[in-house]
């Protein structure tokens, strides 16, 4: 992976590794000056990277957590789950691919997995439409949840939106009601419900998927109301106060396991998931099966019950 | 219908009305047809426009008074973390508590109260924009949590009025958690075997119809209320395309199925007891043995029948 793109707040460490391949490429063998130049520079570049990443704002974040090279709903199905079988359809209205859902085989264990796909290329995100889903998807999401509990299957969910779809076709066809409908569906599974917020966890259209026994959250994803340029130009009326908006509304992993919102944080390699992509799947997967083991085989009653008594709790925490 | 409103209604609204009769609020700008309304003729019109029949938004004491025999009781509702993420935009989050609590001498954005409609206990809980745009945080979430409790204590139906804007900005992803939150305090009372009626009144929009709103056994709202998930300008950016006539209207989301019925604020308390009465399987308040064939109403935009 080194063709990602470089986020602004990355470009020092950038320039360091664009200088250390042009080194490289005038190095002849045996000439150690250089060879000695290029090491110092890339123990430089990693120190740069690591203290770069340990320290992210929450602005910053929202950016890696929206970085183009993270993996997609589609990367972690290929890497965690065989035989993934997708399903389709509302049964209402139509196909929503915003919200793609299958079974599969996480570890060897049957489970319905459902989650925001945003698309990796121009006509894959026009084709999910940016992860952005209509009613249609919720609705859907909530078809295959039904037919998980139906057959005891586990549900996995990836939450990776900026929100649900602004359209005039998706708020005539329910928009609000669909997500309600989603989030109500989730609190009411008597199989286990393990919730991953992978990259934006954007509003309303995120929870409708993350209302889980467990909710697991990438370290430098984000999960807020509103997304910080939203929240910006209501509150401060310039979208450019969206750091500051970032920052008060307290969106990153670490704030959310604190406010008892999330459950697990899940580390990334350093310098973001984008930038090992499968050492970030292989750790989100072995938080998923550990989540997975602690549930699975519980009674579907008290599996629902402890869901929304965790719920009913959100915000009770004294602070 | 008579009774009520010269015996009951009239005589709490002036009692509402009277405190705020300063020269400058004598008279209200109907914000629809432009016209100007004497509070008096207001207040007795159950705060809908005369001339043309707009529904001017009204908060939890004008509901509580138009909804409710006398004699309601207010549900406690326990105390919440206040501005739990310390958060300070132009302003502190505090300073715009302190400003909405002044301005509407409530709590938060939520008022729940047990009472009486037409004889009938129910539970009573009314969302006011006044306060902060109706926003739902953790204030909003727990007068929920406790109407939904106090419709179980009592084994009576929970009727909720909306009004917001959305979610509550200031508290963050916790004000996010108020919608599955609120979702379970509405299956609490479903599962209780109990109704959960929802009037959506203008606006109603963002978080707050994305959840408990749009969760009610049966959806009741007000001619031409604003009722939507996304805003109205974020729509037109994104699609970049004008919105039709009508749009996120009560009529509108009456017609894709949304809403049961658009009742007419003089009738909403008798459609509301009708309807609760015939779920909890009580006799009729005003039992009529026959009605004409003409008058009885299919669901419509028209209102209840007006077997009077
Ligand atoms: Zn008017």
């Amino acid at each position: 992976m080194s063709l990602y793109t470089f986020l602004d707040f990355e470009k020092p460490i950038a320039e360091l590794e664009t200088k250390v391949k042009e080194l490289r490429a005038l190095m002849q063998p045996g000439d150690l000056s250089i060879e000695d130049e290029v090491a110092k520079l890339e123990a430089k570049a990693d120190q740069l990277l690591r203290q770069t990443y340990a320290r992210l704002s929450p602005w910053q974040k929202t950016q890696v957590a929206r970085h183009q090279g993270r993996p997609h709903f589609r990367d972690y199905v290929a890497r965690l789950v065989d035989d993934f079988t997708p399903l389709a359809g509302d049964r209402m209205f139509g196909e929503d691919a915003a919200i793609v859902g299958g079974l599969g085989r996480f570890r060897g264990r049957a489970v319905m997995v459902i989650g925001h796909e945003k698309g990796a290329d121009t006509e894959s995100r026009l084709r999910h439409n940016f992860g952005m889903a209509k009613p249609e998807g919720y609705r859907k999401a909530v078809r295959l949840m039904r037919l998980a509990e139906r057959f005891r299957l586990p549900v996995v969910t990836l939450v990776d939106t900026a929100g649900a779809y602004p359209g005039i076709g998706a708020e005539e066809r329910g928009q609000a009601e669909a997500i309600a409908r989603s989030t109500e569906c989730c609190l009411d599974l008597g199989v286990p419900v393990v919730a991953a917020i992978v990259g934006e966890g954007g509003s309303g259209g995120a929870v409708a998927l993350a209302a889980a026994n467990r909710v697991l959250m990438f370290e430098h994803a984000v999960y807020s109301v509103i997304s910080p340029e939203g929240c910006a130009s209501i509150l401060w009326h310039s979208a450019e106060k969206s750091q500051d908006a970032a920052s008060a509304m307290k969106l990153t992993a670490q704030d959310l396991q604190r406010l008892k919102v999330i459950d697990t944080i899940v580390a990334e390699p350093v310098g973001g998931a984008h930038r090992s992509p499968r050492e970030a799947m292989d750790t989100l997967g072995d938080s998923i099966g550990q989540a997975l083991n602690e549930l699975v085989g519980r009674d579907p009653m008290a599996l629902k019950r402890e869901r929304r008594e965790k719920f009913l709790e959100m915000g009770r925490v004294a602070i | 219908m008579a009774n009520w409103l010269t015996d009951f209604v009239r005589p709490k609204i002036r009692a509402v009305l009277r405190r705020r009769e300063t020269p400058d609020n004598l008279w209200t700008k109907c914000p629809a047809c432009g016209q100007m309304i004497f509070h008096r003729e207001l207040a007795a019109n159950l705060f809908v426009c005369q001339h043309c029949s707009h529904h001017l938004r009204i908060g939890p004491t004008e509901r509580f008074a138009q909804l409710l025999d006398p004699g309601w009781v207010a549900v406690p509702v326990p105390a919440v973390a206040l501005d739990p993420l310390k958060f300070r935009d132009e302003k502190r989050y505090t300073d715009r508590l302190k400003e909405a609590k002044a301005k509407t001498h409530q709590e938060d954005a939520m008022a729940v109260v047990r009472g009486r409609m037409d004889e009938l206990p129910v539970v009573l809980a009314v969302q006011n924009f006044s306060f902060m745009g109706g926003s739902m945080g953790l204030a909003v979430g727990e007068a929920l949590v406790a109407a939904a409790r106090a419709a179980m204590a009592e084994r009576a139906p929970l009727v909720v009025l909306t009004a917001a804007g959305g979610a509550r900005m200031q508290e963050g992803t916790l004000s996010l958690m108020q919608m599955p939150r609120t979702t379970v305090a509405v299956q609490m009372v479903k599962e209780a075997g109990l109704p959960f009626v929802v009037v959506m009144t203008d606006p109603t929009t963002g978080g707050v119809t994305a959840s408990f709103a749009m969760l009610g056994d049966v959806h009741i709202s007000e001619p031409g209320a604003l009722i939507g998930f996304a805003g109205a300008r974020v729509i037109e950016q994104t699609i970049r395309e004008r919105l039709p006539e009508g749009f996120q209207r009560a009529e509108y989301l009456f017609d894709h199925g949304m809403l049961d019925m658009v009742v007419h604020r003089k009738d909403l308390k008798e459609t509301l007891g009708r309807v609760l009465r015939l779920l909890m399987g009580r006799d009729a308040r005003h039992p009529v043995s026959s009605r004409d064939a003409e008058d009885f109403d299919l669901p419509a935009i028209s209102g209840p029948a007006k077997a009077k």
